[in-house]
């Protein structure tokens, strides 16, 4: 043994040389990406010809970038993950959410305090409140994917279910007339979403369900597939069924969501005046910011109850095994079925929301792209764990959120450099980074349902992916 | 053992083709309550596929399988169920299943059929605990009526929880990892999973215990300690078990009744000492005479 590892053991200069012949490989991959890609570039004249504009420079630098990326990563000292004790984390656990559940709730103080009123709405809103729609989604689709084990990669078509179901519901002029004969016309504009947020719920769960039964049989890519092909159905009839749901030009005008009555407007019946405060459009976003962290909780709470109940533990076993799920007795149709309905529920609620605090949705919002972003950041979070999916969320879509405002990088790259293109550029290496150091995700380990002496995590490896 | 042996599940003129291929070919036996039936045969002739069959997993091409809990089932009432095109019929001892007609999941949930894989088939992610309370599912699930009452907090949902924790216990301790339960299955050694299988199979209250191969991959003192426990089952808790098996010494020592199967046909019936002198259990085992070996060709071919 000892005379092996020594004869084994690569010299430094070897070392150095298998690197640098690794990463010259790597600049000769780069530069054949980057020849077409890069080197020229068309632009217009005056005369509205185009022509060709070299652009070597790039080239160069890109493939030095390759080079020098892939010669570090080889050098650097091999970090393991593996070797963890993995008792530690369940006390540990629960004192890190809590910290982050109160920095989440002070969070519009925080950005008050900071950057003051007017500059608190952008911050408030294109941070907390898009971050925690996705939150909200990651942990929908978590059910589905993270505990079942089915993949589901047209999770949007449920959120724009939501969103048109409320959308439609609130904007319709035979409800409205209904309601206003009912319970005078004031009613239905102030708590048409209180009403129709549990309705877009289970139309969206009704949905799922729809979805489901077809793909009973259907595992791995060809669920995936069909899945996919689902969420297309849904953006392309949202397009073409124009006289119901406006086609591309979509909807507008939907109520916003009231103070439980209270309008959130300058009028002297509205929430400011209500309560002796001075009117702003400040109280809007807080009250959606509190909205949304309300729903995101309620979303978290009801999956850690359900995986303690038995049809949780069904949805884990029937990732682990279909076939022992069935010889005990456990009706994996339903089970999948519910796992569905309720992942599709959530996506629902998320829905009716975002198209609440929009006040407009059109089908542009629920492209393929949304599912696999809210995809990726349940696999990022990694293992079913709602914590992983909260932190992968706040990565994912803050990190493309604060690439708006670096506008900075405008003065190293030039006044045509916009930061926000390369985003998905970004979000690719991101994700691969992770994949490399954190093949099962953010959170590497399951945390049992149920524990005799001890809560002892389950390593990642041990877990299965689900076949589907 | 009893003196006239009451036939718990009846498989009659069982045939199962896959295409061109006649896997069983109209096979009969019985398993009598309370007793140990083992079914044994060379490779490749067809036990597993009988397993299947009864277990759901295969839709048998004809044929009728018939499982009896109670004994107050009469022919009359048998005959009536299988014109009657239902699944099964009666109530407490006189329930009676026709198991070609039931989906897996059913058979396990109300024929209480519970079964083993020959390669074992646990949640190997899950812990050890949560294995056992994943096989009583269904009870759990009702008693958190149908997941409301149990999202709500309901008492009634802790207890049965708490009862299943308790008989999960029960089990842990008769095979002996108490000490693991909080691991991963997929961390036990291979001959605690095999333990952890059937444990996880009896807390489903099953009537009819059917493992694939329980000693498969055991060590002669493991096959000694499952010998043990399946009699212990079958003693203390009345079950009756169905087992597939090649290793002899664990079949000869508990089957109080042995089938055997060759090709998908039944060439022997009977209790162990009856199997062991069969000529043509012998033939089958250990290869046949060449005078013989003609007759055979004629009878397969046939």
């Amino acid at each position: 043994m000892a005379v092996d590892a020594v004869e084994h053991r690569p010299k430094a200069t070897s070392k150095v040389a298998a690197a640098l012949k690794d990463a010259l490989g790597t600049a000769l991959l780069a530069l054949g990406l980057a020849v077409p890609i890069l080197a020229l570039r068309t632009e217009q004249d005056m005369s509205n010809e185009l022509v060709l504009q070299p652009r070597w420079t790039y080239v160069a630098i890109a493939v030095l970038a390759a080079f020098a990326a892939r010669f570090l990563y080889l050098m650097a000292p091999r970090i393991s993950f593996k070797r963890r004790s993995l008792s530690a984390p369940a006390g540990l656990g629960r004192v890190i959410s809590g910290v982050l559940l109160v920095l989440l709730l002070l969070y519009p103080a925080i950005a008050l305090a900071l950057v003051g009123k007017a500059g608190a709405i952008k911050w408030i809103d294109n941070f907390g409140i898009q971050i925690l729609i996705y939150v909200m989604l990651g942990w929908g689709l978590n059910i589905v994917v993270g505990l079942a084990g089915l993949l589901d990669l047209g999770y949007v078509a449920f959120y724009a279910v939501g969103a048109y179901a409320y959308a439609l519901l609130a904007t319709s002029d035979p409800v409205k007339e209904f309601m206003a004969a009912w319970l005078g016309p004031n009613f239905w504009p102030l708590w048409a979403f209180w009403i129709c947020l549990p309705v877009a719920g289970l139309m969206a769960a009704f949905w799922g369900i729809l979805l489901g039964f077809p793909v009973l049989r259907l595992r791995g890519d060809y669920l995936a597939i069909v899945t996919l092909a689902f969420g297309e159905i849904i953006r392309l009839v949202l397009i073409n069924w124009v006289p119901v749901t406006g086609g591309y030009a979509g909807l507008s005008s939907i109520p916003r969501p009231s103070f439980f009555g209270l309008p959130f407007n300058a009028s002297d019946e509205g929430f400011a005046a209500f309560f002796g405060l001075e009117f702003t459009p400040l109280y809007r976003t807080l009250f959606l910011f509190y909205l949304i962290v309300g729903l995101a909780l309620l979303t978290n709470w009801v999956t850690l109850r359900l995986r303690r109940l038995p049809v949780g533990r069904a949805w884990e076993a029937l990732r682990e095994d279909e076939i022992a799920c069935r010889s005990l007795g456990i009706n994996t149709t339903n089970t999948k079925l519910t796992a569905f309905a309720i992942g599709a529920g959530f996506g629902g609620f998320a829905g009716s929301f975002f198209a609440a605090r929009q006040g407009f949705i059109s089908p542009e919002s629920f492209t393929f792209m949304e599912s696999a972003v809210v995809l990726s950041i349940v696999v990022l979070g990694g293992m079913g764990s709602q914590i992983g999916v909260a932190i992968a969320a706040f990565a994912m879509i803050g990190g493309t959120e604060i690439l708006r405002e670096l506008d900075w990088l405008k003065r190293i790259f030039g006044a045509d450099f916009e930061p926000t293109q390369y985003r998905m550029l970004l979000f690719g290496l991101a994700m691969v980074l992770l994949m490399i150091w954190r093949p099962r995700g953010l959170v590497s380990f399951r945390a049992p349902s149920i524990f005799l002496r001890e809560r002892r995590m389950v390593r990642s490896d041990m877990v299965k992916e689900g076949h589907g | 053992m009893q003196a006239t042996p009451v036939p718990l599940l009846r498989v009659e003129h069982l045939t199962m083709r896959f295409g061109g291929l006649v896997a069983i070919d109209g096979l009969s036996f019985a398993a009598n309550r309370g007793e140990i039936t083992a079914l044994i045969g060379p490779n490749g002739a067809g036990k597993t596929t009988v397993f299947n069959c009864i277990t759901g997993f295969y839709k048998p091409t004809s044929g009728r399988l018939l499982l009896s809990p109670g004994d107050a089932v009469s022919e009359a009432d048998v005959a009536a169920l299988t014109a009657s095109g239902r699944r099964f019929s009666g109530q407490g001892s006189a329930e009676a299943f026709l198991l070609e007609r039931m989906p897996d999941y059913q058979i396990a949930a109300r024929a209480r059929i519970a079964r083993t894989f020959q390669n074992i088939r646990l949640f190997p992610g899950m812990t050890v605990l949560e294995n056992l309370i994943v096989a009583q599912h269904n009870a759990l699930m009702a008693a958190s009526g149908w997941t409301v009452l149990g999202l709500l907090g309901s008492q009634r949902y802790k207890d049965a929880e708490a009862k299943a924790v308790e008989r999960a216990k029960y089990w842990l301790d008769r095979i002996v990892l108490t000490d693991r339960a909080d691991d991963p299955a997929g961390d036990l050694p291979y001959g605690a999973q095999r333990r952890l299988e059937i444990a996880r199979a009896m807390c489903t209250g099953p009537s009819l215990l059917c493992l694939d191969e329980p000693a498969a991959g055991l060590n002669p003192r493991e096959s000694g300690e499952l010998t043990v426990f399946l009699k212990s089952i079958q003693s203390e808790h009345g079950t009756s078990i169905l087992l597939i098996e090649h290793d002899m010494s664990v079949v000869m020592e508990i089957s109080d009744h042995i089938i055997v199967l060759e090709y998908g046909q039944k060439i022997s019936d009977g209790t162990p000492d009856h199997v062991r002198n069969d000529p043509k259990v012998i033939a089958a085992y250990l290869g046949v005479e060449d005078k013989e070996v003609e007759k055979v060709e004629a009878e397969i071919a046939r």
